[in-house]
């Protein structure tokens, strides 16, 4: 359903995606690992068009991202994104963060947002935090608000840019958590993440990036267990000395 | 009643009331085209950039009687019409604020970490609801303490306007003592009267800044 096709993207002189052919099928969760400044995030970031293509076509369900402004904005819509550090709106509640995009996006009343967001909330284990500031959570908190937050525009696919790298380590189950709840449901969802044990349980594929090029891609027991590429072995190595 | 440390009191009031109507409606305009210029300055649109940048350089780079001239004497001129002195010092401080406060906008809009931009486009919602939905009120709060500092600067800048004759604190302290002979008295109290605004302002703001780093 997530296409590319000879996607380049360069900033200025820096070339960070080369060539990047990639089919992301319903129902898929694909595993993207590679060193830091290997273009994963740039990845991310231009399949939902927030950082325009160079070169190449990028499409959803065939549905160009080269398009107009206007168009654009709804296909965003249709993917959800979480990031490294959250972003969460501090001058928001958590319910109001949740609220905020189908009410703006999708014209819902305050009162059908508000009913979808105690939902989401709940599902993600947050229903007593709703009135809270975010600067009041954890991290852990904190990214499954987020992820309510992208859930509530009911997106057809999620995007995970490292979700767990700036957590506390005794807060990273809890997102993890969450996350697998959602394969369960089905969802599909591209996830840039380190956490081995979590590629290997749900999976559907793993990529290896690096310089800006997908290297190597298999099943996790395939990419962690009999890696081909050199480059994927060390970098394994490296990961799995300090973990 | 013969000190004229009191005596020039009521005049200095009634000064006071002038003063504080032409910095509050001058900084409300001013606001407007602050917010206007401000936001043009990060545009996409190389006119809009260039149209606000040339407002606030000129602006700051020219002194601020020179423009209240301008508009009272210039502007009367070529539109061959009287302009109202209060309206003429109204506009004076707008213009002349309107230039800081784009800065000031500016500012504090590009403070606001590219990430929540970033969260509010992945969500669906386009460049202009994001800017007011998810950028500008984290931005009007660090406007608060800059826009206080500028309330304070216009207020001084409306004295200027005694040289034409506008009521504010200092023609009235100056109209006191071209009669009575007692300018020390006279400037003294204009001076305090000053004062008993900014002093406060400032303590208040200096709260106020504490505060919105405390979060
Ligand atoms: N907006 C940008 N402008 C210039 N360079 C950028 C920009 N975004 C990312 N880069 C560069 O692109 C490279 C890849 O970055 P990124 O996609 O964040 O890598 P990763 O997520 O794999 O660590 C890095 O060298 C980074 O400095
Ligand atoms: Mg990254």
């Amino acid at each position: 359903m997530i296409r590319t096709r000879g996607l380049c993207k360069r900033f200025g002189d820096l070339t960070v995606l080369r060539e990047i052919d990639l089919d992301i099928h319903p129902g898929e969760v694909v595993c993207i690992i590679g060193p830091s400044g290997s273009g994963k995030s740039t990845l991310l970031r231009c399949l939902n068009g927030l950082e325009t293509a160079t070169d190449g076509e990028v499409t959803i369900d065939g549905d160009s991202l080269n398009t107009t402004e206007a168009s654009l904005n709804q296909l965003r819509a249709r993917l959800g994104m979480v990031f490294q550090h959250f972003n969460l709106f501090p001058h928001l509640s958590v319910l109001e963060n949740v609220q905020l995009a189908p009410r703006m996006v999708q014209g819902k009343t305050v009162e059908e947002a508000r009913v979808i967001a105690e939902q989401l909330l709940e599902k993600v284990g947050l229903s007593d935090k709703a009135h809270v500031r975010p600067d009041r959570l954890s991290g852990g908190q904190k990214q499954r608000v987020a992820i309510a937050r992208a859930l509530a525009m009911q997106p057809e696919a999620m995007l995970f840019d490292e979700p767990t790298s700036a957590l506390d380590p005794e807060l990273v189950g809890e997102v993890l958590s969450v996350m697998e709840e959602l394969v369960k449901e089905g969802m599909t969802m591209v996830v840039v993440t380190h956490e081995m044990g979590f590629a290997r349980r749900v999976g559907s594929r793993v990529l290896f990036m690096d310089e800006g090029r997908i290297l190597e891609e298999g099943t996790p027991e395939m990419i962690f267990d009999h890696p081909g590429h050199p480059r994927t072995r060390e970098f394994l190595g490296k990961v799995l000395r300090m973990s | 009643m013969d000190s004229p440390y009191i005596d020039v009191l009521p005049f200095l009031f009634r000064g006071l009331g002038w003063t504080l109507l032409i910095t509050f409606t001058g900084l409300v305009f001013g606001f407007g085209l602050g917010t206007i210029a401000g936001l043009a300055r990060l545009s996409r649109k190389g006119f809009c950039r260039g149209a606000a940048t040339v407002y606030v350089e000129v602006i700051r780079g020219t002194p601020i009687l020179a423009q209240l001239l301008f508009v009272y004497f210039g502007l009367s001129e070529l539109l061959s019409m009287n302009i109202h002195k209060l309206a003429a010092a109204i506009l004076a401080i707008a213009v002349n604020s309107g230039a800081y406060i784009a800065e000031i906008v500016r500012g504090a809009v590009q403070s606001i970490e590219p990430g929540q931009q970033e969260a509010g486009r992945s969500l669906g919602l386009s460049r202009s609801q994001t800017m007011r939905y998810v950028v500008w009120p984290q931005a009007m709060r660090r406007m608060i303490p800059p826009l206080g500092n500028q309330f304070i600067i216009s207020l001084k800048d409306t004295s200027l306007f005694s040289v034409i004759a506008v009521g504010e604190i200092l023609y009235q302290a100056r109209q006191y003592y071209s009669s009575t002979f007692a300018p020390f008295e006279a400037l003294t109290m204009a001076c305090l009267m000053y004062l008993m605004i900014t002093i406060p302002g400032s303590v208040y703001l200096r709260r106020m800044e504490h505060r919105l780093e405390g979060r």
